[in-house]
């Protein structure tokens, strides 16, 4: 962990805190180890233009750093990140927010497959749709517990083999009360919560989990979910629409399989 | 295939990862130069390792548009030789001349590349088709000349590939030359089956061009059924049977491309259970004909042939595969930041379904899958 001693002295010379690197041309590792030079030397807000195509961008940045991104990165956006707050202005691709520990990414357009792919902690918005496999293998620890909003639909296999944490799918573009034409929603999970405003592909459900009765506080917590996805993204999606909530019916689905 | 297996001098413990596709078609029948493709498929260097890359191109031989356009690999003298006098046994060859190229670092040792423009024969094909006669001697080439391979056999196009990243093999054959209406283009992350020059990618046959992302668990199922029907497997690696299905399917076949992809990618037998009773007699009646040919496992492929290009990936979507639109341009990709690079003011942007294909055809505007059009505009 670097020692966080040094941006104060920096901050205090007067060192700029909001500064741009032009991401044209340059190679992931590049990319990245100036991101990571800045950051250590004491930016606290970093724009990165020009962006097309970089992995790996927010990867091991132990700092609280808002990155702006202008352009498309590239896959696992955000892998193990762990703190950074990260706001892509348009699309992203796959794997965004893979492993993360904490911090936000928030997607101001549609994210591809495996968003939160086995995901430990921290938030990931999408203001818009995403693909396959969203919530892959997300997890949760005692009350570190990581969150998916989706803010358009899902493709299928949506929390496939999830473990923990909340993914919310908002499906904002549907009617009320609509399906979501995700198929497979929940195959193979076995730990956390998905929410759906509306209600899921009833006919292709995944078949490991079980529509539950919202509480209260699945209320609260759905309410909140709203109130900050729509503060991100300016939009002003109801949280008070019916909601459906969906949850494992084993912890070990496949303990007849595997366990001896 | 001792040159197969020569060829793999690299290290076979490369980390694996997969491969990367970009593919576009002008619809309106524009020429395009490569550097777009290669500028597009350098940007995913990350998905290949090195061991292989290539790039297929239409509307390229316009003063040859009419002969077939033979690309050829030689291993050496003697083997070229044998396959010049192969060729001008069975064809009247119209014009020849060795591929272009130029010394590139980080290539070694490329096989002689020549390229033959040429008309069958017709005394010769004994009732056969223009293309079966093609194809026939294609599978003998390829069977039985030791050290020669054909590596595309159709009009006005031809495929140029080797070992090497797509920098690299982009420089060596010199394709920033060349400018088609349509291009497909791959780099390479081998996974079960070696490196070398005649298994990188694109595959063809006449003018097909098929380029793979992914593996194909149902291969040998695949092959069997691709060799009763006179295709020989010989370049070391599964995406070769999908070119042969291909030819199969939508030539000899004459399926279009749409239920070529629902034979390639069938839906799963309880999704079939829900279509409306006409589509589920149909894709039963694909299933039930063709189940030999479907491709099991996780794939992501773009198909092209003259005036028309197709994406494709496995039915549950184990491969990306992201298309969009600008004008008269479709636009398909592994990774949708290398569409940006090359196109700005895209029109539409989607990831398809697994299972769902993504065509162009020549003089028909790119088609948008009507779930988009149904919904308002995301930017509204």
């Amino acid at each position: 962990m670097p020692d966080a001693t040094p941006s104060l002295e920096l901050a205090r010379a007067g060192h700029p805190s909001d500064l741009t690197l032009d991401a044209r041309g340059l190679a992931y590792r590049a990319l990245n180890e100036q991101l990571d030079a800045v950051v250590t030397a004491g930016a606290t807000a970093v724009r990165l233009v020009n962006v097309h195509g970089q992995r790996y961008i927010g990867t091991n940045l132990q700092r609280r750093v808002r990155i702006d991104i202008e352009g498309v990165p590239g896959n696992d956006l955000g892998a193990f990140m762990d703190g950074p707050e990260i706001h892509v202005h348009g699309d992203a691709q796959d794997g965004c927010g893979n492993t993360m520990n904490s911090g936000l990414l928030a997607i101001h357009g549609s994210a591809g497959d495996i968003v939160g792919h086995s995901m430990r902690g921290g938030s990931v918005f999408v203001r818009d749709d995403v693909g396959y496999r969203v919530g892959i293998h997300m997890k949760a620890y005692e009350d570190v517990r990581p969150t998916v909003v989706i803010g358009g639909t899902a493709q299928h296999f949506l929390g496939e083999y999830m473990a923990g944490g909340v993914l919310l799918v908002l499906g904002r573009r549907l009617p009320t009360g609509a399906t979501h034409p995700a198929r497979y929603v929940g195959t193979g999970m076995h730990g956390g919560v998905i929410y759906l405003r509306g209600v899921p592909n009833q006919a292709f459900l995944g078949r490991e989990v079980g529509l539950a009765p919202l509480t209260d506080a699945d209320r609260a917590l759905i309410s909140d979910l709203v109130a900050q996805y729509n503060a991100l993204f300016g939009l002003q999606v109801q949280a008070d629409d019916p909601f459906t909530k969906l949850i494992p019916q084993s912890k070990r689905p496949y303990g007849q399989i595997y366990a001896y | 295939m001792a040159w197969a297996a020569s060829e793999n001098r690299y290290a076979d413990d490369r980390v694996h990862d997969a491969c990367g596709l970009f593919g576009f078609i002008d619809t309106s029948g524009r020429a395009h130069p490569g550097a777009i493709a290669v500028e597009a498929l350098c940007s995913m260097r990350e998905r290949g390792n090195g061991l292989g890359s290539g790039y297929a191109a239409y509307g390229i031989y316009p003063e040859h548009a009419e002969r077939y356009c033979f690309h050829v690999m030689c291993k050496g003298r003697h083997a070229r030789q044998e396959l010049d006098e192969y060729l001008r046994r069975h064809f009247a060859v119209v014009h020849d001349e060795p591929i272009p190229t130029r010394e590139t670092l980080g290539i070694l040792d490329p096989p002689l590349l020549w390229r033959y423009f040429v008309v069958p024969l017709t005394a010769q094909m004994g009732g056969r088709s223009e293309a079966d006669y093609v194809v026939h001697h294609v599978m003998r080439i390829n069977t039985t000349l030791e050290g020669a391979f054909v590596v595309s056999s159709g009009k006005d196009m031809g495929i140029f590939k080797g070992v090497g990243h797509p920098d690299q093999i982009a420089e060596f054959y010199r394709i920033e030359e060349y400018e088609g209406y349509l291009w497909s283009a791959h780099n390479r992350f081998p996974t079960n089956t070696p490196g070398w020059w005649g298994g990188a990618h694109p595959f063809g046959l006449l003018d097909w061009s098929v380029v793979h992302n992914g593996e194909i668990s149902s291969y040998g199922i695949n092959r069997r059924y691709a060799e009763m029907h006179g295709y020989a497997c010989t370049m070391r690696t599964d995406t070769e049977v999908f070119t042969y299905a291909v030819d199969l399917l939508m030539r000899r076949h004459e399926l279009p491309a749409e239920l070529a992809a629902a034979v390639f990618a069938s839906p799963l037998w309880n999704e079939l259970e829900q279509e409306p009773p006409k589509r589920r007699a149909l894709l039963t009646a694909l299933r039930q004909t063709y189940g030999s040919l479907l491709m099991n496992g996780p794939f992501t492929i773009i198909v092209a042939r003259q005036g028309e290009l197709m994406g494709l990936s496995d039915r549950i979507r184990l491969r990306p595969l992201v298309a969009a639109t600008q004008g008269n341009v479709l636009y398909v990709s592994s990774e949708l930041a290398s569409i940006h690079l090359v196109a700005s003011g895209l029109q539409h942007v989607w990831m398809p379904e697994g299972g769902e294909p993504v065509i162009g055809r020549l003089g028909q505007a790119p088609r948008i899958p009507a779930r988009m059009l149904q919904e308002e505009p995301i930017h509204a």
